[in-house]
């Protein structure tokens, strides 16, 4: 059964809608800036929805006034990275909240094989699931 | 889309063009009319302001008739010696790009070399990137801008600062104006050294300096501000500061001004306070008397030189 046509990986805000042009991630920037949260840039290529640890671009960017300059970030990251994906998460330091409050993906590799569901025996005649991404059977840094 | 574009092209020469409506939907006359009031003298840097504000102005309109599509250069340079202005009339033109719509948001980062430059090797690019991302759609106003060229440290990384300077300067010219500021002779000595940011450079302005009896209506200005004003005896006195003031060292025009000011204000507290038994009222607390401003030291020293 196909759920999923094409593999894409869906995390983050926008996952199930087509990709964001430039100027939507840049109105989303815009908004993250007007409500005062740290916007940064992020990269991996272990697309597992489990996996919290992507890498920094960069510094994340406090006190900037418009999207310009975080474009220039992203556009840089795609440069040095064009088959990972790339993610920008905005922080919002407010004390109580203290966390990412948005986060979505502005590029992904061309080939996204997806993932394999797993199962394990278990102890009786229990199943255990998992799943399991086709792409990081290769090292890092070969996967797409 | 298309469309549109053809028939702006066929627009016929004759084509009346409302400048003065176009004028009045930017506000920018508002700004500049603040600009003359708030800041005194300063002719030719006014004249050239509302001559950039000009240029700027019928751009837009040429754009509205597609008969230009690249966005001027902006980048300015000002120079004058300190105390004359240069960093207020840079945040005025913020806000008269931002509402001419060349500066998205129209804010004015206002650095000096050591926010530039690192200090150890792979230091200054980061820093510098990140001083331009946040004056991205607004100015970033670099005082003291000579600094950052040090020909006699040839291990300085100023030249790595200004290098991405320039680049952001060329290809990001819809995101970010860059102003530099600094005394004449040596911008002067800079922009030799660095031909590239010379000719990146659209605009240069020159910041005289302000004669007495500018400097004093600055001072009037200045104290109306903070609710204080001269008694006729005080205004008189400080007639008599001001060209003594200016004949000492290190005389710094408007910001000279403004701690002598401090300074009589500091005097005019001890006064009251001396004067205990007497009764006070309100004009006491807001007026500057002679004797707040003749017992300067610089009355003593001007005249001896």
């Amino acid at each position: 059964m196909m759920t999923n046509p094409g593999n894409r990986l869906t995390q983050g805000q926008f996952s199930f809608l087509p990709d964001l042009t430039d100027e939507q991630i840049s109105a989303q920037i815009k908004y993250a800036l007007k409500n005062g949260w740290a916007v940064s840039v992020e990269y991996t290529d272990d697309p597992h929805p489990r996996n919290t640890y992507w890498e920094m671009f960069g510094m994340p960017m406090f006190d900037l006034k418009d999207p310009a300059g975080i474009m220039m970030e992203i556009n840089s990251c795609r440069k040095t990275f064009p088959n990972h994906y790339i993610r920008v998460t905005a922080f919002n330091s407010i004390r109580g909240v203290e966390s990412p409050t948005m986060s979505y993906l502005v590029n992904r590799p061309k080939i996204e094989p997806g993932f394999g569901l797993s199962r394990q025996e278990g102890s009786g005649r229990s199943v255990h699931y998992t799943i399991h991404s086709y792409a990081t059977d290769k090292p890092e840094g070969e996967r797409y | 889309m298309s469309e549109a574009k053809q028939t702006d092209s066929m627009l016929s020469d004759d084509t009346p063009v409302d400048l003065k409506a176009e004028l009045e939907a930017s506000n920018v006359q508002e700004v500049l009319d603040k600009l003359d009031r708030e800041l005194i003298g300063l002719k030719p840097v006014k004249t050239r302001i509302s001559e950039i504000a000009a240029l700027l102005l019928v751009d837009r309109l040429r754009k509205k008739f597609a008969l230009s599509s690249e966005t001027p250069t902006l980048h300015m340079n000002f120079t004058g010696n300190p105390g004359t202005g240069k960093t207020t009339v840079a945040s005025r033109m913020a806000e008269i790009l931002h509402r001419l719509g060349y500066a998205r948001e129209g804010h004015l980062v206002s650095v000096t070399r050591d926010d530039l430059v690192g200090q150890y090797i792979g230091h200054t690019a980061p820093k510098t990137r990140e001083i331009i991302k946040k004056a991205m759609g607004g100015v970033l106003f670099i005082d003291e801008a000579y600094y950052l060229y040090k020909p006699e440290n040839e291990r300085d990384y100023g030249a790595e600062s200004i290098e991405i300077l320039l680049q952001v300067m060329e290809n990001n010219r819809d995101d970010l104006v860059v102003i530099l500021a600094g005394y004449k002779d040596r911008m002067d000595k800079f922009f030799n050294s660095n031909p590239g940011m010379r000719s990146r450079i659209a605009h240069h302005v020159d910041f005289p300096d302000y004669s007495a009896d500018e400097l004093l209506a600055i001072a009037k200005l200045m104290l109306a501000q903070q609710n204080y004003r001269f008694s006729s005896a005080g205004e008189k006195a400080f007639a008599e500061y001001i060209p003594l003031r200016m004949k000492l060292e290190h005389f710094a025009n408007a910001r000279s001004i403004r701690n002598a000011l401090d300074r009589a204000r500091l005097r005019q507290a001890n006064r009251l306070f001396a004067s205990s038994g007497k009764k006070l009222n309100k004009s006491d607390l807001i007026t500057i008397e002679a004797e707040d401003i003749v017992l300067s030291r610089v009355f003593g020293e001007g005249d001896k030189k």
